[in-house]
């Protein structure tokens, strides 16, 4: 079936020089007479942290759903490990081995971790369900991302904590031999506490050599796990640059106006 | 139909860290076993997650006990072995049903026409065997009655889940639909296969009244336990060998040896001489019937992938359709179980009546109450994602008791459905509460 | 109850898109014309877009019965459909599913059910009956059915706390108090098998029994058209002119006419209907039974307290967004014990009309509440009141109720022989199922 994500052969830690995972080149998107995206252009490394930034209604939503397969683009060119490709389903994202962790988590709570992690692609064994295998694997993943904090792996996910619920959603999005994670908003809804857990938790997954690409409002957490920041303004990419390049002013100009003043380091 | 999120419980909510959880309450909600390392403990943390509100099956055993010591005290016939055949007898047909209906509400919805449902398989099996009429083998009545069963279910989950109808509004107009179907089957007048010399009216009298041997009965008993107990001992042991989570052994004995008891009591009751005159004793076949729906209903929800999608569903349907589950489809099925289910509730039903007439059919309506109320007494949420078909199985029971004990009370039939009624809102009302006291639940 | 998220319409805007992304065109739609027309040409063109984006109000259910009309006077022996005397027993026997239609939209409104008004319709006509017995009890009139109004009040109220307090989902509390409401009603009439009837010498029980079967003279009758007509009249054109003097937003003078000239003509088409002899040249039976003015002052009081009084916003307000509701300060709890208890007292009436229907019989046998509930929640839904909550007003049941009524009475009339009864199941079933299907695809058209 899968193995447990280790460091794929061949993948970039620096991602300099070398072809990123995923790369759009001119991306347009629009709804009736709305344009929600104009040409924009992103690279995602493997091996990085990718944040994107922008203000509401700035098409930070609407481009992750075109990676993810929610919606197609109208124009534009996406090349997957430098190939080419049509996203035209969530299922062919996932064959790609793009996941996406949505705000909403997309958990039940009513079911156990084990059965959360594996909704959809369950294992079975001479027709019925394999219980055994799938909560040795998902107790496998879960420990390869250090997520220890959790007690039992047959807890249903009602009763954990909002830091945890994020881990086990992010867990389930990596254990299908996914190269690329789309994470909406990860740390919206969490205390301090939780948030540690969901950063430290992002940057295993880019030690892994997954690509990653957070949506953030949240400046101190972008700055804190991003290797490369991406600001959107009103559909367009307005900035992209090694995180380095930026400081937390100048990415707030390019989000509120589209540039940077000559005194930001943009 | 309306949910206030204003009205978030006590526990996680959005935004408060780690730190503001009740340690026990977070104890409370998750399952005893999992961190039990003795029996002492296991009874201990399944005390505290009674208290922090997710009672289980809890109620419905206390439920069973006040019942059967209240009614015994009230007429000392009670639990004799007679009656207690008796309410078994009646029992299977709330607790078919009660199945049938928690097939709809694990994924949040209902299905108000099991009782119609029942009604018209019935009326079908006995039309159809007939010996003036159709004359038809009792097994093709049984299949014929079954498959347009199962059809109707399957039409009203398509209504609900492609057509995007309220399911409690599609079975309603349902229940309607068959209730003038029924009648239009039945000629306007009765029908019966009460007639002992026509061979197929036997084997379909049969199925309601007669009984196994009581060899047999403990022959069979003999084989379910060995099966059971050999099953749970072999797969516990299974996993203690693939260093998986495991409950303490004790516990595992423990439940083995209730499966034995209660089945002993059941097989000891049912062949004791309850005739007036002559011999009828032995195992009702119509319980062989309920256990082989209730294993096969619950290897279907615990152990396939159809199962797990049913509970998902219920649980966060969004959720499901991310995960790629196919949400029609799941619905679908599971009305068409539900009349499947209730199909074969109305084959033991027209052996039961004996004879029918439209004023039965009619009266049939009224069982989708007990079914329900059956249901949510057991312990199955009517919120859709929490429940077992064993709930049924207890539900029913309790369902039984109450009715079988007023009746011989001599309490008149409006009162004991007042009384069913209090116990159906009362049942709710505990569904709701507990609810609210897990944390993490809306 | 399930709710797919995102299976989203025809915006296919998701979480966090801005505003921009609606379609105009729809947007446009879903306004009322009122707002936007400045004459009548553009009123017109204005509604017919709406309907056409899905938002119909009353033209399906007005469309319904005119197809019905025309069918059954067609089918029926004789083509006797029409007939006068055949009409006014249909505008009687519609009156009660009028009533209890609205009675049910109360509840509807909230984006709840209640699947006991027929069994608590049935009770409270019992206990209205059972209260001027005499000898017995012997009240007066008015104080059985204040009575009978009360005690049903106070059933609905009972399941209006369980919802509100408990949030117990409503169609399972009133599933059980329609089993609960059905034994008690045999308890009330004494036995299963008992009736309870009026007797028409005694002029404190004939009041009741005259409710439906008593009879305006057609003179009076034309004077009470020319009152109702004329106060609705003025009242609009004065609302209407004294809107329009402080600039704000009236419709164009030509829709208030129309509107005034349709009510007239419908109340005139009714009178004369009822004026038309039905009985023997011997002995005339002519005018118009009373229960159409009471329908029309329960419409007129429905009317007035949903659209025109803070109790009534609220409820609209409740039924298309509790959270926002609660949080204006609206008490849900509050507002949605009064709606089931103002319904179960609304039903009660319809109750006591239904009894009067039947020539002041009450038993076990005189309605299925079953069939009632069935029949009562088809008129609703058909008249355009949706089961989701937030969108209906009374006159949508009044049209509904007809509706029904016509179509129950005219299958009846055709001699079907053994098909007639299961036919009464049948039809209301099917014709249930379908408002529902047109609801909700109307709500998803719409993009609600």
């Amino acid at each position: 079936m899968t193995e447990v994500n280790e460091a794929p052969s061949g993948a970039s830690r620096s991602g300099d020089g070398a072809e990123p995972l995923l790369r759009l080149r001119g991306i347009d998107k629009h709804f009736g007479p709305v344009q929600a995206l104009y040409g924009v252009d992103l690279d995602l490394p493997a091996g990085q942290v990718t944040g994107l930034c922008g203000d509401n209604g700035a098409g930070k939503s609407v481009l992750t759903r075109c990676i993810a397969g929610a919606h197609q683009p109208d124009h534009g060119e996406m090349f997957f490990e430098g190939r080419p490709v049509h996203i035209r389903s969530t299922r062919d994202a996932s064959a790609l081995g793009i996941e996406t962790v949505y705000q909403d988590l997309a958990l039940a709570d009513n079911l156990d971790i084990v059965q959360n992690m594996f909704l959809g692609r369950e294992a079975l064994s001479r027709g019925l369900l394999d219980e055994d295998s799938m909560e040795l694997k998902a107790a496998e993943t879960l420990k390869g991302l250090r997520v220890t904090t959790v007690r039992s792996i047959r807890q249903p996910v009602a009763s954990l904590s909002g830091g945890q619920r994020q881990s086990v959603a992010v867990a389930k999005a990596v254990m299908w031999n996914s190269k690329l994670v789309l994470l909406d908003e990860p740390t919206a809804a969490l205390g301090v506490v939780q948030t540690r857990q969901v950063l430290d938790l992002i940057k295993r997954l880019r030690d892994h050599g997954l690509a990653v690409m957070v949506i953030s409002h949240n400046l101190n957490d972008v700055f804190e796990v991003a290797d490369r920041i991406a600001v959107l303004y009103l559909g367009r990419m307005v900035a992209q640059a090694p995180a380095a390049d930026f400081d937390r002013q100048s990415v707030v100009e390019y989000m509120t106006t589209g540039t940077a003043s000559a005194n930001g380091k943009g | 139909m309306t949910a206030d999120p204003g009205q978030t419980p006590v526990g996680t909510g959005v935004g408060t860290a780690d730190l503001t959880l009740d340690a026990a309450a977070v104890t409370a909600d998750v399952p005893a076993e999992l961190f039990a390392q003795s029996l002492g403990q296991y009874f201990r943390a399944s005390w505290q997650r009674v208290r922090g509100g997710n009672a289980g099956v809890l109620p419905v055993l206390l439920a069973l006990v006040v019942v059967a010591i209240g009614f015994q005290i009230a007429n000392s016939k009670f639990l004799g072995a007679q009656n207690l055949v008796n309410l078994f007898e009646q029992s299977t047909i709330y607790m078919l049903l009660a199945i049938a209906e928690i097939f709809a509400l694990l994924l949040g919805e209902i299905d108000l026409s099991v009782g119609l449902v029942m009604g018209l398989s019935s009326v079908v099996v006995a039309e159809l065997v007939q010996p003036t009429g159709a004359n038809w083998p009792w097994w093709a009545a049984i299949i014929a009655a079954l498959l347009a069963s199962t059809a109707f279910g399957a039409i009203q989950g398509t209504l609900v889940s492609r057509l995007k109808m309220p399911s409690f509004i599609v079975t309603l107009g349902g229940l309607l639909i068959l209730e003038g179907v029924a009648i239009i089957v039945l000629g306007g007048s009765l029908v019966g296969i009460g007639n002992g010399g026509f061979t197929n009216e036997v084997y379909l009298y049969n199925i309601f009244w007669g009984t196994f041997s009581p060899v047999v009965g403990w022959i069979l008993l003999v084989v379910l336990v060995g099966a059971a107990g050999g099953g749970l001992w072999l797969q516990d042991a299974r996993k203690r060998r693939r260093g998986l989570e495991t409950a303490p052994r004790s516990l595992v004995a423990m439940k083995i040896l209730l499966i034995a008891v209660a089945g002993i009591a059941v097989v000891a009751i049912c062949n004791v001489n309850r005739a007036h005159a002559g011999t009828i004793e032995g195992v009702p076949f119509i319980i062989a019937i309920v256990l082989v729906v209730l294993l096969a209903s619950t290897a279907l929800l615990q152990r396939t992938r159809f199962g797990r999608y049913v509970y998902a569903i219920g649980g966060n349907p969004e959720a499901a359709r991310r995960a790629g589950v196919r949400l029609p489809v799941i619905r679908t099925w599971c009305f068409a179980l539900a009349g499947l289910i209730s199909g074969i509730a109305g084959v033991l039903f027209a052996s039961w009546q004996v004879s029918l007439t439209t004023n039965i059919i009619k009266a049939s309506n009224s069982y989708v109450l007990l079914a329900v109320a059956a249901a949510v007494i057991g312990g199955t949420s009517l919120f859709g994602g929490r429940g077992k078909t064993i709930h049924g199985v207890l539900g029913g029971l309790v369902i039984g008791g109450i009715y079988n004990g007023l009746y011989l009370l001599g309490v008149s039939s409006q009162w004991i459905d007042v009384a069913v009624a209090a116990v159906l809102i009362a049942a709710a009302v505990i569904d709701v509460l507990s609810r609210r006291g897990a944390p993490g639940k809306a | 109850m399930t709710a797919d998220h995102g299976e989203s319409p025809a915006t296919a805007a998701g979480t966090g898109t801005a505003d921009l992304t609606l379609d105009a065109k729809v947007a446009e739609a879903d306004l009322p014309p009122q707002l936007v027309a400045q004459s009548l040409g553009e009123y017109m063109r204005a509604s017919w877009l709406r309907i056409r984006g899905g938002n119909s109000g009353v033209l399906p259910v007005i469309l319904a019965i005119v197809i019905v009309a025309v069918v059954f006077e067609i089918i029926t022996p004789e083509h006797a459909y029409l007939r006068p005397s055949n009409l006014v027993y249909i505008f009687g026997l519609s009156t009660v599913y009028m009533i209890l239609a609205i009675a049910e939209t109360i509840v509807l409104l909230l984006a709840e059910v209640d699947l006991s008004v027929g069994a608590v319709a049935l009770i409270g006509g019992a206990i209205a009956f059972k209260l001027v017995q005499q000898p017995g009890p012997n009240w007066p009139w008015w104080a059985a059915i204040l009575a009978a109004l009360a005690i049903c009040g106070a059933f609905g109220a009972l399941q209006g706390a369980l919802v509100a307090l408990l949030r117990i989902p409503s169609f399972v509390v009133t599933l059980g108090g329609f089993l609960l409401f059905s034994g008690i009603l045999i308890i009330i009439l004494g036995g299963a098998d008992s009736t309870v009837s009026l007797n028409t010498d005694d002029p404190n029980q004939n009041f009741i029994y005259d409710m439906v079967q008593g009879l305006i003279s057609p003179l009076f009758g034309w004077i009470i058209l020319a009152v109702v007509v004329g106060v609705a009249g003025t009242s609009q054109w004065f609302r209407a002119a004294a809107r329009r003097r402080r600039g704000l937003v009236t419709p164009p003078v030509g829709v208030t006419v129309i509107r005034i000239a349709l009510v007239t003509i419908v109340g005139a088409a009714v009178v004369l209907v009822c004026s038309v002899n039905r009985g023997t040249t011997l002995k005339h039976v002519t005018g118009v039974p009373w229960v159409i003015p009471i329908v029309l002052v329960v419409l007129a009081a429905w009317t007035i307290t949903l659209q025109r009084t803070r109790f009534g916003r609220y409820m609209y307000a409740i039924g298309g967004n509790p959270e926002s509701a609660r949080r204006a300060g609206v008490s849900l709890p509050k507002i949605r014990i009064w709606g089931f208890a103002l319904c179960s007292a609304t039903a009660a009436l319809g109750g006591i009309l239904l009894g009067s229907f039947f020539y002041g019989q009450y038993s076990t046998n005189t309605a299925d509440p079953g069939q009632l509930v069935l029949y009562t929640v088809a008129a609703s839904v058909i008249g355009g009141v949706s089961l989701f909550g937030g969108r209906g007003k009374a006159i949508h049941g009044v049209l509904g109720g007809l509706l029904i009524g016509g179509i129950a009475y005219g299958v009846s009339l055709l001699s079907l022989g053994s098909l007639s009864t299961p036919l009464t199941y049948i039809l209301p079933g099917g014709v249930l199922l379908i408002a529902v299907l047109i609801d909700v695809q109307s709500r998803r058209g719409a993009g609600a």
